[in-house]
């Protein structure tokens, strides 16, 4: 009986530990295709198909947001502080859009090497704060978006040293 | 140490220990989710960029949070009758998982409403997204093959080793967003690391969590007890509890 308990641990351990190689294989290989977005550097590096719809994700540019004073057009660049991809787009902007934000943009990337966007969607991130917070940091100087940054920033940099 | 896992395999002793515990589990959950969802909802601030829907967080996490727990303790269950062939654990998996289910469309359906106002989006094939809607299928998975053998070791054997198998999806629900490019954001939440916001939003929702998991123990509790009634219906001790004993 003891013999055919081990047994069967052994079995189920077995299984267990197949299927996750199985499943961790297949999402190894499917990788590039579980993002959900390019981020510049890829489209910079021709990873992204052109003229197909894909989408692209990383920071609106500080002071790249130029609206179209007549129509909903608006232009901006996103960036992820290495490569930039400039976005020609129509339409309502989520609430959460602003520079220094972090973006996903669907659209088409173009043979000149702007996207052409059908959706934009906002990112946020998990620091939240009361406004009083956001309005303090503001006050010593910190706008809360310098304060995403710095952090953007001090992660990467810890990204980097790893 | 065995002679008290024995005993809690045992589904008569379960059902007397049980019985004291539950009232306590209710208590606690009723209180905690009570103090925790009026303080996160109305007293709790706002957030500086996403306002009053940042709310959604306070009901969001704390389901997000069962819905993979629940699965881990139904594999651990399903483990514990494959190997040691206790019943009683059986008991307890099966009961289960509709709450998992549930739990599970909650954070699904709290996440998508939530999805509107600040990404601009109810759904995104995003890693997070997509994981945890496979997470509520296999619930889904678990509970139709319970139903779906004549036998009931057999469905019981079949639900557990999915159960199990489907536990691999849990690290990638939760490492989803680190290891690929997604719109959902990294855990708000974690227990060993500083918190991402400040404590008056914080504590409200650590209050959600411990409130929703005590609701889980309770319910479980309680399932269980009307579930070892039904199987052990033709047990001496279930006849004479019911007063049809001899």
């Amino acid at each position: 009986m003891r013999a055919k308990r081990k047994q069967k641990l052994f079995v189920i351990l077995g299984l267990v530990t197949l299927a996750a190689i199985a499943v961790g294989l297949t999402l190894y290989a499917l990788r590039s295709n579980i993002n959900l977005f390019f981020s510049p550097v890829q489209i910079a590096g021709g990873e992204a198909p052109v003229e197909r719809q894909i989408r692209a994700g990383g920071m609106v540019k500080e002071g790249s947001v130029a609206r179209d004073p007549d129509s909903l057009d608006v232009e901006f660049v996103v960036t992820d502080y290495v490569e930039d991809v400039s976005v020609r787009y129509s339409g309502i902007l989520p609430d959460l859009f602003r520079e220094g934000q972090g973006v996903v943009v669907v659209g088409r990337l173009q043979p000149e090497g702007w996207l052409r966007a059908d959706q934009v969607l906002a990112k946020h991130d998990e620091n939240y704060m009361p406004p009083e917070v956001a309005q303090a940091l503001e006050e010593a100087g910190y706008s809360p978006e310098d304060y995403q940054a710095q952090a953007a920033e001090v992660a990467e940099r810890l990204d980097a040293e790893d | 140490m065995w002679a008290f896992i024995h005993k809690l395999g045992s589904p008569k002793w379960f059902y007397a220990i049980s019985e004291r515990l539950m009232p306590w589990f209710w208590v606690a959950a009723v209180a905690l989710i009570l103090i925790g969802g009026v303080w996160g909802l109305a007293f709790a601030p706002a957030d500086y960029q996403q306002g009053n829907s940042f709310r959604i967080i306070y009901v969001h996490v704390p389901a997000a949070f069962l819905a993979q727990s629940i699965f881990v303790a139904m594999a651990a269950a399903g483990f514990v009758f494959m190997v040691w062939k206790i019943k009683l654990a059986d008991m307890a998996a099966a009961v289960m998982a509709p709450l998992g289910a549930g739990m599970t469309f909650v954070a699904l359906f709290s996440g998508a409403v939530w999805g509107v106002p600040t990404w601009g989006t109810w759904w995104q094939w995003d890693a997070r997204l997509t994981s945890m809607l496979i997470l509520f299928f296999l619930y889904v998975g678990v509970i139709a093959l319970r139903g779906a053998f004549a036998s009931r070791d057999s469905a019981s054997r079949a639900a557990s080793v999915l159960a199990m198998v489907g536990v691999i999806n849990i690290p990638i629900i939760k490492y989803s967003v680190e290891w690929w490019y997604t719109l959902h954001q990294p855990a708000t939440f974690s227990v060993t690391s500083r918190p991402a916001m400040p404590m008056e939003m914080w504590l409200p929702l650590l209050l959600m969590v411990l409130g929703f998991y005590s609701f889980f123990i309770a319910v479980t509790l309680m399932r269980t007890r009307s579930e070892i009634l039904r199987r052990e219906s033709s047990k001496r001790w279930v006849r004479e509890l019911v007063g049809e004993g001899p």
